[in-house]
């Protein structure tokens, strides 16, 4: 088990690697730099000129991308220019904003998906079952950004039970109780947001699932020992069902991660999703380039642990 | 007229007119098409014995395994009518509940498929401690899992404490049977039907699997109700007989009188079309058609009446009732006084497709 973590790891360093040459192009591809349209239009073109050399924005692709990685490998991801402070720093402080709201996303998101599914699954074709599934098709159809300005609009302004931007109220003091509450009020709207509307594809899949699972010969099996209905159930139909939904969640987690993008922006909640499309529209670039490498390593990470966790909970499959 | 080259010693199986365990009075068992409801199980009547193997036969869709079915409620979406009487107490009108207290001790069943039977995500033992669990809360932690581990050595399974703690995907389709069976026998039942349980496996294991459960049957004394459409292991294995055709029973005798004796044209063709060393035949007999989907059953007159369509309309009765042509001998329907198998030139052409 260990040695297969370890051998996943030593994987993703050519991974890594590998990801980090192709957002390095794709971000010197993109017209302009960060001295585009930033300065004074009164600076002497051949000062700006100056500048770009000095900051070895001149320099080959290769030379500029050697300089980055090799202080990249030693934990230093340059500076950014918008910011003027180096992107570690700048991307730590985001970067915690941006888990937690995940997690309480996936929280909330299991929390309505687990008994819709399983009530729409035990209950098929009666009008509870219709009811979610009618929810699972409104879901799929409205886009996210759409919900989130709606739950905004009505929670945070009209009733104004939440709050509508940041990530904690201001003046609490890092490390107090009631910071940690005022920063989970600040989540929750966005959380929900997000949880209303990817919850429908884990609600339908369980669904399906238990629907399967009911038809199966082991299930007779369990009728013909005299097992109740509970039982039937609880030990033999929820555990099969949930195995594929265990095994998303490592996907699940990192594509939260990525995919909190538009909420953030929504909310001013100030996670890597709002700095990174603000930093691609200022064209920042050590910025950008750090995020996205970033998510490919959160993506990296997620399939191993969904393979981890497939590996505890299916005895059918063990990594060896 | 013995058609059967492999019965083999008969004189092992001894009759005997021992009492009533199940009595089954009229039962119709339908599934809703449509909106409507069809019976697969068309006013069935049966007794089964203590201490006997009733086999039932058939060809697929004949209503054996929603018969078996109905007799162990396990239905979800059925429309079951009639009486299952076992032990006096009507198994159709039980609550879920009573149901509950039966299934998997007086009676078990055991399934076809033993790839699908079992909970793949749970060891062999906890498999087997469930159904004496459910049955049975006084045992301890400790009796159960030595009571399991007697259980599988019961059924032949050499290193029960290794397989204890096996999963079923590491077993063998064989060795799955077994734990079946295991499960099946764990509290002793009075009946125990057997739902064409080696149909999925390999003839070798077949004949073991076979042994194993009328080793058992002498053992606990049990009624056996066996499923199948496998001639073969109808005379191995039966004392009575039992042939279905279309959710009816066409004929019922005891095992001698039917191999030797067989009356109803299904039963006839049905023997007719074992293939046989002895008689070289230019081309295998094969019964006409196939039993028409639940939908399209005609529901009056002579249902094998489609598939013998050399034979007069007028050897058939109106409504085919069960005759008693011989003391426990029942054959369906007039027809079988004067059915004869076609010439070839009456079955060329036809392929066996209607």
């Amino acid at each position: 088990m260990w040695k297969i973590i370890v051998r996943r790891l030593l994987i993703m360093i050519p991974q890594v690697f590998l990801l980090s040459i192709l957002v390095f192009l794709m971000a010197k591809a993109m017209p302009g730099d960060a001295l585009t349209g930033m300065l004074d239009p009164n600076i002497d073109p051949a000062a700006i000129e100056a500048m770009r050399e000095r900051l070895g924005l001149n320099d080959p692709w290769y030379i500029q991308y050697w300089n980055w990685i090799s202080n990249a490998v030693q934990g230093d991801l340059g500076q950014s220019f918008n910011f003027k402070m180096p992107v570690t720093e700048l991307i730590g402080q985001r970067l915690m904003n941006t888990v937690w709201l995940s997690l309480v996303t996936l929280v909330l998101t299991y929390l309505i998906a687990i008994p819709l599914g399983i009530i729409s699954g035990r209950f098929n074709d009666t009008w509870g079952d219709r009811l979610i599934t009618g929810y699972t098709y409104v879901g799929f159809a409205a886009p996210l950004f759409i919900v989130a300005l709606l739950m905004l609009w009505m929670f945070g302004f009209y009733f104004s039970w939440f709050p509508t931007g940041g990530s904690v109220a201001p003046g609490e003091v890092p490390g107090t109780f009631s910071y940690l509450l005022s920063k989970l009020y600040h989540m929750l709207l966005p959380a929900l947001s997000i949880a209303l509307i990817t919850t429908v594809g884990t609600v339908q899949y369980l669904r399906n699932e238990i629907i399967d699972m009911k038809q199966k010969d082991f299930i007779l099996t369990a009728r013909a020992k005299g097992a109740s209905e509970s039982r039937v159930y609880n030990r033999h139909i929820l555990r099969n069902s949930l195995l594929p939904i265990a095994a998303f969640f490592g996907y699940e987690l990192t594509g939260l991660i990525g995919g909190t993008i538009f909420v953030e922006s929504i909310f001013s909640y100030p996670g890597m999703g709002q700095l990174f499309l603000g930093s691609i529209v200022i064209r920042d670039f050590t910025v950008v380039t750090a995020l996205v490498l970033l998510y490919g390593i959160a993506t990296i990470i997620g399939s191993l642990l969904s393979d981890i966790i497939l590996s505890i909970v299916d005895p059918r499959i063990r990594i060896k | 007229m013995t058609r059967i080259p492999f019965l083999k010693n008969p004189g092992v199986r001894v009759m005997n007119l021992s009492e009533d365990l199940l009595q089954i009075e009229n039962l119709t068992t339908s599934f809703k098409i449509a909106g409507q409801y069809y019976a697969a199980v068309d006013d069935v009547t049966l007794t089964v014995k203590k201490n006997e193997i009733l086999a039932i036969v058939g060809e697929s869709g004949s209503g054996k395994s929603a018969l078996a079915f109905s007799i162990m409620g396990l239905h979800t979406k059925a429309r079951i009518e009639g009486k299952v009487n076992y032990k006096g107490q009507d198994i159709v009108q039980m609550s879920p509940g009573m149901l509950n207290k039966v299934r998997g001790k007086e009676m078990s069943m055991i399934f076809q498929d033993p790839l699908a039977a079992l909970n793949p995500l749970m060891i062999i033992g906890s498999q087997i401690e469930e159904v004496l669990l459910l049955h049975d809360t006084t045992l301890s932690k400790k009796q159960r899992k030595e009571k399991v581990l007697d259980l599988l050595a019961k059924v032949g399974i050499p290193r029960p404490e290794h397989t204890y703690h096996q999963y079923p995907y590491e077993l063998s389709g064989g060795m799955r049977q077994r734990v079946i069976i295991a499960i099946a026998i764990a509290n002793g039942p009075q009946l125990l039907l057997a739902d064409e349980p080696t149909t999925a496996l390999d003839v070798t294991i077949q004949l073991q699997i076979l042994e194993l459960l009328r080793k058992l049957k002498n053992d606990m004394r049990a009624g056996i109700i066996l499923i199948t459409h496998d001639l073969g292991v109808v005379s191995e294995m039966a004392d009575r007989v039992a042939v279905m055709y279309a959710g009816q029973i066409v004929e019922i005798a005891d095992i001698y009188t039917l191999t030797s004796n067989p009356q109803h044209p299904y039963t006839r063709s049905l023997f007719n079309s074992i293939p046989t060393v002895k008689e070289v035949k230019s081309r295998l007999h094969v019964i006409q058609g196939i039993v028409p989907s639940l939908k399209n059953l005609p529901r009056t007159g002579c249902r094998f009446a489609a598939r013998t369509p050399w034979i007069d309309a007028s050897a058939h009765e109106d409504n085919p009732q069960l005759h008693e042509i011989a003391p426990g001998h029942f054959v369906r329907c007039t027809c079988y006084k004067h059915f004869h198998f076609p010439e070839s030139a009456e079955e060329a052409g036809t392929d066996g497709i209607a």
